[in-house]
């Protein structure tokens, strides 16, 4: 069973994209939208936990990212999705857990 | 597919109805089948006809009724969360006896049964939230 993660908010306003990286299964797929975003960032005190964290596939909300200015500072390896490729990674996985 | 969506969060609060409007808009142009929309916590905000927001800005209610008339969207708002908000539809203005209504054509107001109906015939649910 593959399951999709969606974060929210921010690793700088809550800890729930901690705690989704601590229960996420290998091979499951965490998508960073609205605040989340910034989770995917690099030169920050969270850069390296997606870069230590190899089982898990994350993704990131295009338009939100763009919104936010951040387009340019993503992490390496990071994939970039838009409203289409979100709604691909609904019906790709077996179930979608919202971390709010 | 059928994927239902479930928001927790008011319009203009955060960001949630409107990556919501998003999704929706993605999944219908995709061919999948929007089974329902329920709102409930705050979002049940997201269904009052009497919001004005600036010209410049979305309309989110409008979106969504534009929508629901589009595609025939289920849009069901969660009854509890609603009367605690202060947001009834006729038939609840006239049992509780109250002076006005304020719910937006293309809702309905109805329980939770709705929304562990669509986790049940819907193939995904997804959340959007405060």
């Amino acid at each position: 069973m593959s399951l999709l993660h969606t974060v929210n908010k921010s690793p700088f306003e809550s800890n729930t994209f901690d705690a989704c990286l601590n229960l996420a299964k290998s091979g499951s797929t965490v998508l960073l939208i609205e605040d989340g975003v910034y989770a995917a960032t690099t030169g920050n005190s969270v850069a390296d936990k997606i870069k230590n964290t190899t089982d898990i596939n994350f993704c990131v909300l295009g338009p939100d990212a763009q919104a936010r200015g951040i387009e340019g500072k993503l992490a390496e390896g990071i994939k970039v999705v838009d409203y289409e490729g979100f709604v691909d990674l609904v019906a790709e996985h077996d179930a979608v857990q919202a971390w709010l | 597919m059928k994927i239902a969506l479930q928001i927790n969060e008011g319009p203009y609060q955060h960001q949630a109805a409107d990556s919501a409007i998003q999704f929706t808009k993605a999944a219908l142009a995709k061919g999948h089948e929007i089974f329902r929309v329920f709102f409930y916590h705050d979002g049940v905000n997201n269904a009052t006809r009497l919001a004005i927001p600036p010209q410049d800005d979305r309309n989110i209610t409008a979106e969504w009724v534009a929508l629901q008339k589009e595609h025939n969207l289920d849009l069901v708002v969660c009854i509890a969360a609603a009367q605690r908000r202060g947001l009834i539809d006729e038939d609840e203005m006239n049992r509780q006896g109250k002076d006005a209504n304020n719910i937006s054509e293309g809702f309905r107001i109805s329980g939770l049964g709705q929304l562990i109906e669509a986790g049940i015939e819907a193939d995904r649910l997804v959340v959007f939230g405060a």
